[in-house]
């Protein structure tokens, strides 16, 4: 392959698995933007979704009403977490929290084990998945699935926080929480919001993914560790940054993997977090602020 | 007294655009009371977050006992001789009254790793010493028979004074206490001005914020008035009472809040 | 008008330590292999959580990287003596400088971070490590494992019997441990938990914050790194799959069971979690005859939730005190061992 193909090749699969950092590095930013705490679960929520839809569709469900039941799931997981496990918590400290999200994260690893054991599953493609030639580089359609939907939903949140309602409320609540109850809204109920939600948007990622890479019960952790990376990257509060972060991991990751060796993919990406916490603990586009005593 | 104890010269701090301190310059002699007051928000906690090293400063320098100390950090300036309290209490909710102390008197004592892990010679004997001069501390304020008691369960005026006692217990040459009386009932308020008295006699300085002026007059040699990150006045307490642009900024504010 | 002596601050008599020490050494005579085995493995990750507790439980820092340390020790005592045919001491200090050399490097950067980002950061630390266990093929076996680990050899006395290394094993935690206490009933305690409970008035009182994190860090890096390598040469075959992530949250999950601000927690931590987990393995396949991999993490999940939720001080509390009971002490009005209602939670002050 010559060189200008290959580097397509590997923006490709960047943008690809770049779009699933997204999704879920959203999912950090919005739960972290209403809660404060980072949500250890978040990537295992990507994992129930594309174990979930798999199981449908193997059941002989229709892709498309499989894809939305998994999600609903989802989200319905996402919500009985907040309440069973954040909400009893939400007066203790940050790290007990944390903590908490983590062991959430594991259970469901566990409860993935359980009912699915530990071989990689797969999904199918959404659509006829025959190669496309763009440039002397190879595109699959599920890649343009996985973008596009990525996109769509992205957009989606935009305009879920910025034009209706409750995500107005949201929204408000981060800021000033009285003026939010003032509108009527319980903050109590924003950290169940926007946690569902983005459990939600875990859930897509994963099965956008499943036809790509397949998946597994651990799946979870990486995917979720890598979003962590991109939301950190753009200060954990920022979404475009973070969304611009999770690109740059996707096709950092790509280049290491198609130029070097897959053996230190994950390992580059978290040498770039460290790098980043460290000289930059607020983020790469974010301003320094501190606690008040 | 040729010179000051701690001396600010020109101090600054801007949170992103909002200065919050501006330009301030003032001084405390060795063995003085100076008060600093101001409408909230005028900078007075973040002046002393700068002379404590909790905040650097954007610009200005702070000397204490002769020397620049500007942008140290808090737990050297502690060494150097200053230490606090916090308006917003920061109590060690982990620990038991009397090691709240003890973790005061820590700067004076040597014990490391090693020599505590395996209990060498020496560790006892500085273990007793933190105990007898946090008792003694505990004692001064008033609080010694809540030595073993959690921190935690202490009512808010005794944390206060639990902080007071802490911040003395390294025999600092400065302390500076950030509204005090806060919280505390007049009761409270007069013991807490006659510790501080006492521990004046005993060579100890301070620097304090205060809203309740009847104490401010009452014990301090000399006020540094703050208004907007400014220093508006300076002066004994008399002078201060009958300065008109500190009459304004606080009358101002009382409008201000009428307005509401 | 006051009475009351140091002495009466802390808890340091050891009656019941020599009781427990006794039935220590009962134990072993009346336990099968099996049980003997699986106390070894107790007394391993046993050390590498008291050294956590002392970290997170005390000085309120987060570490979801400490498989990492454990992991050095392992390969640098299974290089050291499987390779180069060097003493078992070598390897131990050797791993020992190497975590102690390592967590250096990493904590002065990342014990500046905020609670959030702390965690993160040793997560991330851990998986780097991981990766170069899994990479560094000519070193380490890669994924196919280093085999051959000789049995520990002390200064010619080989632990190469179950019932020998279960002695060496435990002697060290218990030496640890107490080392460990004498630290937290100091000054250096103080200092640590002054930082838990407010860095900035620990600051501000004169306690170099930054310094004593550090330090801590080092010193539960060091207490992984030997039971990594006493590990290694207890199972002779390792792998890096020993030392994942998960292998850290496990070790973060005994602390919280045992209950952080103690310094019995993480071995009561390591004694339920390693019991409950033989348990689960026999009781879990009845119902799901099929199930493979590491299915108990299920159930330490959701006990990880409900401690930190109805019980966030962990079982040591209660313990102690059926303990005090059994061991017949009268309970003094100081006789406390952890730090007195320690703040209920892992690490961090409250903002
Ligand atoms: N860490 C910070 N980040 C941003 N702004 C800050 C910070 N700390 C203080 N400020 C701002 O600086 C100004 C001065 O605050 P400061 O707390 O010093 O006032 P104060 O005089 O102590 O008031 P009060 O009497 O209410 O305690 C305020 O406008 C405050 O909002
Ligand atoms: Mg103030």
């Amino acid at each position: 392959m010559e060189l200008t193909s290959q580097f397509i090749q590997l923006i490709f699969s960047g943008l690809t698995i770049g779009s699933i950092y997204a999704l879920v590095a959203i999912g950090f930013v919005i739960t972290y933007n209403i809660t404060g705490v980072l949500n250890f679960a978040q990537g295992d929520f990507a994992m129930l979704g594309a174990m979930l839809a798999i199981t449908f569709v193997s059941m002989d469900m229709p892709m498309g009403l499989g894809i939305i039941l998994s999600i609903g799931i989802v989200v319905l997981v996402g919500g009985i977490f907040e309440r069973t496990a954040i909400y009893p918590a939400r007066n203790a400290s940050l790290p007990t929290l944390i903590i908490i999200t983590l062991g959430v994260a594991i259970a469901i690893r566990g409860f993935a084990i359980l009912i699915w054991g530990t071989q990689p599953r797969s999904l199918p493609p959404f659509t006829e998945n025959n190669p496309i030639n763009v440039l002397n580089a190879v595109l699959l359609p599920q890649s343009i699935w996985a973008v596009g939907i990525s996109l769509v939903s992205l957009i989606a949140m935009h305009y879920f926080f910025n034009k209706t309602f409750i995500g107005k409320a949201v929204t408000a609540c981060v800021v000033n929480r009285s003026a939010a109850r003032l509108m009527g809204i319980k903050p109590e109920w924003m950290s169940f919001i926007s946690i569902a939600v983005s459990a939600g948007l875990g859930a897509i990622a994963g099965i956008i993914i499943a036809p790509i890479s397949g998946a597994t019960y651990e799946m979870g952790l990486m995917i979720g560790m890598k979003a962590f990376v991109a939301a950190v990257i753009g200060g954990l509060t920022n979404a475009p940054a973070a969304i611009i972060g999770a690109f740059m991991i996707g096709i950092l990751e790509s280049f290491t993997e198609g130029l070097w060796t897959s053996g230190y993919k994950d390992a580059i990406s978290f040498a770039l977090l460290l790098i980043v916490l460290f000289f930059m603990p607020n983020g790469l586009f974010a301003k320094a602020s501190g606690k008040r005593v | 007294m040729s010179k000051p104890l701690l001396e600010v010269k020109g101090l600054t701090k801007a949170f992103g655009g909002v200065i919050a301190v501006s330009e301030v310059d003032f001084h405390l002699n060795e063995g003085e009371i100076v008060a600093v007051i101001g409408p909230n928000g005028a900078g007075k906690t973040t002046l002393f977050n700068m002379i404590t090293g909790v905040l650097p400063p954007t610009s200005g320098q702070v000397f204490f006992d002769g020397k620049e100390v500007t942008g140290n950090q808090p737990y050297q300036i502690a060494k150097a001789g200053i230490t606090r309290t916090f308006q917003n209490l920061q109590v060690f909710e982990n620990m038991s009254v009397i090691e709240n102390v003890m973790t005061g008197v820590h700067c004076r004592l040597k014990t490391g790793f090693l020599q505590a892990g395996l209990r060498l010679m020496g560790v006892k004997r500085e273990e007793q010493q933190a105990f007898d001069v946090a008792m003694s501390c505990l004692e001064k304020v008033g609080i010694a028979d809540l030595a073993f008691e959690a921190a935690e369960v202490l009512p808010y005026g005794n944390q206060r004074l639990l902080e007071i006692a802490r911040a003395s217990a390294s025999s600092p040459k400065l302390i500076l206490l950030d509204e005090p009386m806060a919280g505390l009932n007049p009761q409270e308020s007069r013991q807490l001005v006659d510790i501080i008295k006492k521990k004046r006699e005993e060579g100890m300085s301070f620097l304090f914020v205060e809203h309740d002026m009847e104490t401010v007059m009452g014990i301090s040699d000399r006020i540094v008035v703050i208004d907007y990150g400014k220093k508006i006045a300076e002066g004994t307490p008399a002078e201060i009472y009958e300065n008109e642009k500190v009459i304004a900024a606080y009358l101002g504010t009382e409008e201000e809040e009428e307005a509401i | 008008m006051n009475h009351s002596k140091v002495s009466e601050l802390y808890n340091r008599h050891y009656g019941g330590l020599f009781l427990f020490i006794a039935a220590l050494v009962i134990v072993p005579f009346v336990a099968n292999s099996f049980l003997l085995s699986v106390l070894i493995l107790v007394g391993l990750y046993g050390i590498v959580t008291t050294g956590l507790t002392m970290l997170m439980g005390y000085a309120g820092q987060i570490s979801l990287g400490h498989a990492a340390f454990y992991g050095i020790g392992a390969y640098a005592s299974a290089v050291m003596t499987g390779t180069y045919g060097m003493p078992g001491i070598v390897g131990i200090l050797v791993g020992v400088a190497f975590a102690g050399t390592v967590a250096v490097l990493i904590g002065i950067p990342t014990l500046k971070l905020k609670e959030n980002y702390l965690a993160l950061a040793t997560l991330g630390f851990g998986i780097i490590i991981f990766t170069f266990f899994k990479e560094l093929k000519e070193i380490t076996g890669g994924l196919n494992g280093f085999f051959g680990i000789p049995s520990f050899n002390l200064f010619g006395f080989a632990f190469d019997t179950d019932l020998k290394f279960y002695f060496l094993i435990w002697a060290l935690l218990i030496v640890g441990i107490l080392f460990s206490k004498n630290i937290i009933d100091s000054r250096v305690g103080r200092a640590l938990r002054s930082i838990h409970g407010s860095d900035v008035a620990a600051n501000s009182i004169g306690v170099n914050i930054q310094q004593y994190k550090l330090k801590v860090f080092v010193l539960s890096a060091v207490y992984a790194s030997v039971a990594g390598s006493l590990y290694a040469h207890y199972v002779t075959f390792i792998n890096p799959n020993l030392f994942t992530a998960m292998e850290s949250i496990t070790f973060l999950i005994m602390v919280v069971i045992g209950g952080s601000a103690n310094i019995w927690g993480g071995m009561i931590g390591a004694i339920v979690y390693v019991l409950l987990n033989e348990l689960l393995k026999e009781v879990v396949p009845m119902f799901f005859p099929n199930v493979g991999g590491e299915f108990q993490i299920v159930f330490f999940g959701i006990l990880l939730v409900a401690i930190l939720i109805y019980m966030p001080q962990g079982l040591a509390p209660t313990l102690g005190k059926v303990w005090r009971r059994l061991a017949g002490r009268k309970n003094k009005k100081a006789a406390v061992t952890g730090p007195p209602n320690a703040d209920a939670t892992v690490g961090g002050s409250k903002s």
